[in-house]
């Protein structure tokens, strides 16, 4: 059985500069996959790209495979059939996402007309359906609200409900719940995991929070710099991440409980996309960088039965890690 | 504990807000008779969620809004009057720090003529000793004077951060609020600006009120932290103690949802309902409609800030109720 999505050597440049350098990813019916990194390391520009929804001049390649079937650069009926039908997509700033001048009725009507055939009042019930789904209170009257009569949480809710209007295989999530206050992201991310349970839904979770992604996520891949550099088990990778800008990002979250120590932080800054260094990308900021790092980029290589990491000191790294551990 | 520097009494601020076009103005009692001390050299941190009166209460402790009730004393004295030298005077000894370092700095201007600025302002050293302390602030935050002559636009987002640090610090201040001041940065960039922060913080025995939603930055650097929910404080105790032991149900809420690697979210506190609104606060306990375990009595009484022990004040009718209270 192919995987949901495959993504093999996925490229995307803009006006010449590489933003993504040949991403590899694979996601299977149901799964829960967490994407990771910081800003401006492609997370959200894979996905984008992959739904043909960048801007015309950016350049992209590679394969994009939907249960097997090329998606990059199919005709644009296809993609239409694909983007909101198969592959939903929720965005981190609900509510610039809806129209203020519909009411809720309108717009989510619009997404069940388009991917669902469903005549008259069956779209309405339909429609009274998803907000009940998604947790909305007296969902019949507020069909009839405006975008700006719901609180921030809500409307995220109603996007919940929108994306689901066409039955997708896989919701992408880009940053859900970043706008939202910490009570109100855990309402969120538990409405998520019970839709994503009850319509055995598969799931990219792209978050800049490790705590979000390692808590909803089976899987998780960090990317720096266009590039995947680990994909592992969420729980493998918090207990053990062996990519050293993993380990850096798990390092430098300050712990909730125990005793303090201080953070360490992961020297200088993300390079300049228009100035990749040559090699590994993280060799400038890494602390076990070796010559060779500086030479050629590794590949991402598998470790274990699960678990893959491009880099050539990934053995080094989890010495030296175990290495703090045991003192 | 050395003596308090900041003393904060019972202050309150309130809004004038109009509901719609023509709507009647309503009274939105953003900090509602909210009292801190902050120790010389301390860290109070000051967490809650949008709405909760954190940064209105930071403003008001800076000076740069008036509290229409109590007072802010600093060393000891009251605060003077707005535009007064004495004042003046007094505003150099505090400076704040904002979350959004590009609009705090003037984009047309080379960030080393910012951090001079306050120099000029307050007088302070012959033009030589300005250029000087402005080098001395670039090395304190860890760049370099090249760093001085570019312009905000070409420097990275923790860079500006750290220049808006040493521009607060131009002035040697005693006190720094800082709101929301790693929020907009990436987490290896936060941790490199939170060291930053600690260690400036032992060397110039800095006092900082650190305001921020994220309950693990303000664990890391805070003595003591202050829970604030809708304008009043619900909760306040050592940093440690209060994360590990939550008392408040909000706090305990609050800290369940805080998201953990290696933690499934199993046994989770989901709060039900939408962030409060200031405009329409409840009657009674103002977290009673969202409290999984109110009683009668919380929707009609506002619980006081009570003394639980183990320098711990909680402001809930379970918690400091005499019959709820027992050896836990």
């Amino acid at each position: 059985m192919p995987p949901l999505v495959s993504i093999r050597d996925f490229r995307v440049a803009f006006g010449g500069v590489p933003v993504l350098r040949g991403v590899d990813l694979a996601l299977g019916k149901g799964e829960a996959l967490g994407l990771v990194g910081e800003s401006g390391s492609g997370k959200s520009v894979t996905w984008l790209a992959a739904l043909g929804l960048l801007p015309r001049h950016a350049q992209v390649s590679g394969s994009v495979r939907l249960e097997g079937r090329e998606i990059l650069g199919a005709p644009a009926a296809e993609l239409d059939h694909v983007r909101g039908g198969r592959v939903a997509m929720i965005f981190q700033d609900p509510a610039s996402a809806l129209n203020p001048v519909l009411t809720i009725r309108k717009q989510l009507c619009e997404a069940l007309a388009l991917h669902r055939d469903l005549q008259g009042n069956a779209v309405k019930a339909e429609a009274r359906r998803l907000l009940d789904l998604v947790g909305i209170p007296d969902a019949g009257r507020r069909l009839e609200a405006y975008p700006h009569e719901f609180s921030g949480g809500q409307v995220q809710r109603i996007m919940i409900a929108m994306a689901l209007a066409g039955n997708p295989d896989l919701l992408i999530a880009d940053e859900p719940t970043t706008a939202l206050d910490a009570t109100i992201q855990a309402q969120i991310l538990e409405l998520l995991s019970t839709v994503r349970r009850e319509l055995g839904m598969a799931m990219v979770l792209i978050s800049h929070d490790l705590g979000v992604v390692a808590e909803n996520c089976d899987r998780v891949a960090v990317m720096y710099a266009g590039r995947i550099v680990e994909e592992a088990p969420s729980n493998q990778l918090f207990a053990d991440p062996v990519h050293p800008y993993a380990q850096g990002l798990i390092g430098a979250l300050p712990p909730l409980d125990g005793p303090r120590r201080r953070l360490t932080a992961i020297p200088g800054t993300v390079p300049d996309p228009a100035k990749m260094p040559d090699g590994c990308a993280f060799a400038p900021r890494c602390t076990l960088a070796a010559e060779p790092c500086r030479l050629a980029a590794p590949t991402l290589a598998a470790i274990a039965n699960d678990r893959s990491v491009a880099c050539i000191r990934a053995e080094a790294s989890r010495r030296a890690l175990l290495g703090i551990a045991a003192e | 504990m050395s003596a308090p520097l900041v003393e904060v009494c019972a202050i309150s601020r309130s809004y004038a807000m109009r509901s719609g076009m023509f709507g009647r103005a309503a009274a939105v009692h953003a900090v509602d008779g909210v009292s801190l001390t902050i120790a010389k050299g301390e860290t109070l941190g000051l967490v809650g969620e949008s709405g909760s009166g954190k940064s209105t209460t930071g403003r008001v402790v800076l000076g740069l809004e008036l509290p229409d009730r109590g007072e802010v004393r600093f060393d000891g004295q009251p605060m003077a009057a707005p535009g007064t030298p004495a004042w003046r005077a007094q505003r150099a000894r505090m400076q704040m720090i904002f979350q959004d370092p590009l609009g705090a700095l003037d984009r047309r201007l080379p960030v080393a003529a910012q951090i001079r600025e306050p120099l000029d302002i307050h007088g302070i050293g012959t033009p030589a000793d300005r250029d000087e302390r402005v080098r001395e602030l670039l090395r304190a935050v860890e760049l370099t004077p090249a760093h001085g002559a570019r312009y905000p636009g070409a420097l990275s987002g923790g860079q500006r951060q750290r220049i808006v640090l040493a521009r607060a610090l131009a002035t040697k201040p005693h006190f720094l609020v800082c709101d929301e001041p790693v929020s907009a940065l990436d987490v290896s960039i936060q941790a490199q600006v939170v060291n930053l922060l600690c260690d400036l913080q032992a060397q110039l025995s800095l006092t900082l009120l650190f305001i921020s939603h994220d309950l693990r930055v303000v664990r890391q650097i805070s003595n003591v932290v202050a829970v604030m929910y809708l304008g009043r404080i619900v909760e306040i105790g050592s940093a440690d103690d209060l994360f590990a032991r939550p008392e408040h149900p909000y706090t305990q809420a609050l800290v369940s949802a805080s998201p953990a690697p290696g933690r499934r979210s199993a046994g989770r506190i989901v709060l039900a309902g939408d962030p409060p609104n200031p405009a329409a606060r409840p009657q009674g306990c103002a977290f009673h409609p969202r409290c999984p375990r109110a009683i009668a009595r919380c929707k009609g009484e506002v619980p006081a800030l009570a003394d639980v022990g183990g320098n711990r004040q909680v402001a809930c009718h379970l918690v400091t109720g005499a019959e709820t209270r027992d050896a836990a």
